[in-house]
């Protein structure tokens, strides 16, 4: 079977627009979300993490591009533009496109929205991305709720192990969207504040939007330096309900095993866990609980919706992203808004950004529909 | 394991107003819109699953034809089935997302819903089906312009050589303005149809 590496990789988000920038501010402890006021976006003032519009359009605009672009297309269109050029891989048939979205280009279904309503179709969206940098292949959009951007990365890894692709550029974003902001709204899910992952006081989510990529690789040369390998992973339904987690974690549970059972670890190899941590008071005790189950109680773990808030289909692929950038750095970020655990069972939540040796490191999500993923990588010695 | 190896099992179409279960008619109503054919569909088909009638379009077409596929199966098994759920369609969850933002156009008359948001996502089908047929398995949701045999191929071919799962529910399930059509196939070591592009193709385009 072939291996699969992450390789190159970028960020594009309101804390920089490129990853080295991003995971140096996240070292420093700055927050992306702020208090945002836009009756366009939210009837009253909300937290979130938005990109600054001017900083994105000047950016963008540098790429000289032809034809008109939406908020969604120029993130994403940015931020593969810089690995495709850093990696200098040939867009042949043997290269595969994944994009990794919940809900695209929505915004365009808003009639006060200048872009035609077919925007909306992720399949275009797709073509789009495609036509713009010139893949041969046909994008695969993968959209299946907050556990995409991980999942992504598990599919770039099952078609190169098929034999379909030897690279795979995948690209996840998603926007804070009055869509999305009046929905999880709904749901009251929504943090007053900036949210704080199994903190007592957390009290909801903050949505975030950014669009990151990588480049998963078949070969281990011309690697970049903060590469990982994939060593395992696996997405197991809850079969459970379709709003609300598992009580007792099971597909968590059972993503877990499946992941480590492939990658041929146990817990006692994990150095550091990347978690999902939405900050809603259901999702931070299940994924507890999942982990007591599997006696990963004290590894070291955080979430990073506090620097991000939950970016939706991009969620995965950011923090994984940042998890590389953690093991190259040797460094456990600190787990922002985190004060005094919240949650029925122990964790080993990382309170203050330290120095250690990292080897191996997991990342899970979980998401509506009741799907939940989990991966484990290893740094690349070089 | 090799992929040449897999094989079709069995297949459910529902478009056109007609339901069949591999080359065989179960049921026909030319005469009814959507709402109306797949409720009429439900009732003949013996579902009994008082849910359904919670579920958004995209959710109801997925669900009857997979329980079609599934019911057999699951019914003869106390084991839980490890059958993951690969399913693509090109509108996404479109003619919900759709409802969503109506609801929401008009700051005087603002009414989302948690219970229409929570479809705005086209794997809620896979949860659906998934909590029905007690699946904690692989579930994946892909999105192209058009039904793409290929893909679903190397993807279902994989998760079945890597044991991520025993068989594979395979397909496309789409809701839009004008049209809907299931067509779903189950990917297992048992059956009589090669599993390769070509026949993909075949079956997909026999209607």
């Amino acid at each position: 079977m072939n291996k699969s590496y992450l390789s190159y990789n970028n960020i594009v988000s309101s804390l920089g627009f490129d990853s080295p920038t991003v995971v140096q501010n996240i070292h420093e402890g700055l927050s992306g979300i702020t208090l945002i006021e836009d009756e366009n976006l939210f009837p009253n003032p909300f937290y979130a993490s938005v990109i600054d519009s001017d900083d994105l359009g000047k950016a963008f605009e540098k790429l000289r591009p032809n034809g008109d672009y939406t908020r969604l297309e120029q993130m994403m269109i940015l931020s593969l533009d810089k690995i495709i050029k850093a990696s200098g891989v040939e867009l042949t048939d043997r290269v595969g496109l994944i994009l990794s979205t919940t809900k695209g280009n929505v915004d365009t279904l808003d009639p006060k929205n200048p872009m035609p309503t077919e925007r909306a179709y992720l399949g275009t969206l797709g073509h789009i991305i495609k036509n713009y940098f010139g893949f041969t292949t046909e994008p695969i959009v993968l959209s299946n709720a907050c556990v995409s951007g991980i999942l992504a990365i598990s599919i770039a890894k099952r078609f190169i192990s098929q034999g379909t692709f030897d690279q795979v550029f995948i690209v996840g974003g998603d926007i804070v969207s009055n869509f999305i902001l009046s929905g999880f709204n709904s749901f009251q899910a929504m943090s007053p504040l900036p949210c704080k992952p199994y903190c007592k006081q957390r009290a909801g989510i903050n949505i975030g939007e950014v669009a990151a990529s990588v480049l998963v690789n078949k070969d281990d040369n011309n690697l970049a330096p903060e590469a990982v390998e994939v060593l395992g992973e696996a997405s197991c339904n809850d079969a459970n309900h379709i709003s609300g987690p598992s009580r007792t974690g099971e597909g968590l549970y059972r993503s877990i095993i499946s992941a480590f059972k492939e990658a041929n670890v146990g817990p006692q190899d994990i150095d550091y866990i990347s978690a999902h941590g939405t900050a809603t008071i259901f999702n931070d005790e299940m994924e507890a609980i999942a982990l007591n189950r599997l006696g990963l109680d004290a590894v070291p773990l955080n979430s990073l919706k506090g620097y991000f808030g939950h970016t939706l289909g991009a969620s995965g692929l950011l923090e994984t992203i940042v998890g590389m950038h953690s093991l190259y750095h040797n460094t456990l970020y600190s787990s922002k808004g985190f004060t005094e655990l919240g949650v029925s069972q122990p964790l080993n939540i990382i309170t203050a950004t330290t120095v250690k040796n990292l080897n191996y490191f997991m990342k899970t999500a979980s998401g509506f529909g009741g799907c939940n993923t989990a991966a484990v990588f290893k740094k690349v010695q070089s | 394991m090799k992929a040449q190896h897999l094989k079709i099992k069995e297949y459910c179409r529902i478009s056109n107003n007609k339901v069949l279960l591999n080359d065989q008619l179960l049921y026909e109503d030319p005469g009814h819109d959507f709402t109306t054919f797949i409720k009429l569909a439900y009732k003949k088909m013996d579902t009994n699953y008082p849910k359904f009638f919670k579920m958004d379009d995209l959710s109801k077409l997925g669900f009857l034809a997979s329980d079609i596929l599934l019911k057999p199966t699951i019914q003869d098994s106390e084991m839980p089935n490890n059958i993951a759920l690969v399913f693509s369609n090109s509108a996404s969850s479109l003619p919900t997302d759709r409802k969503h933002q109506e609801s929401i156009a008009d700051k005087e008359n603002y009414f989302p819903s948690p219970a229409v948001f929570v479809y705005t996502l086209p794997n809620i089908c896979l949860g659906e089906i998934s909590i029905k047929h007690r699946l904690y398995s692989e579930n994946s949701f892909f999105i192209f312009n058009h039904f793409n045999a290929e893909y679903l191929h190397d993807y279902a071919s994989s998760l079945i050589e890597s044991e991520k799962a025993d068989e594979v529910l395979c397909g496309w399930i789409n809701c839009d303005v004008e049209d809907y059509e299931a067509f779903l196939y189950l990917v297992s070591t048992e059956g009589n149809i090669a599993h390769n592009k070509e026949e993909i193709i075949k079956l997909y385009t026999t209607k």
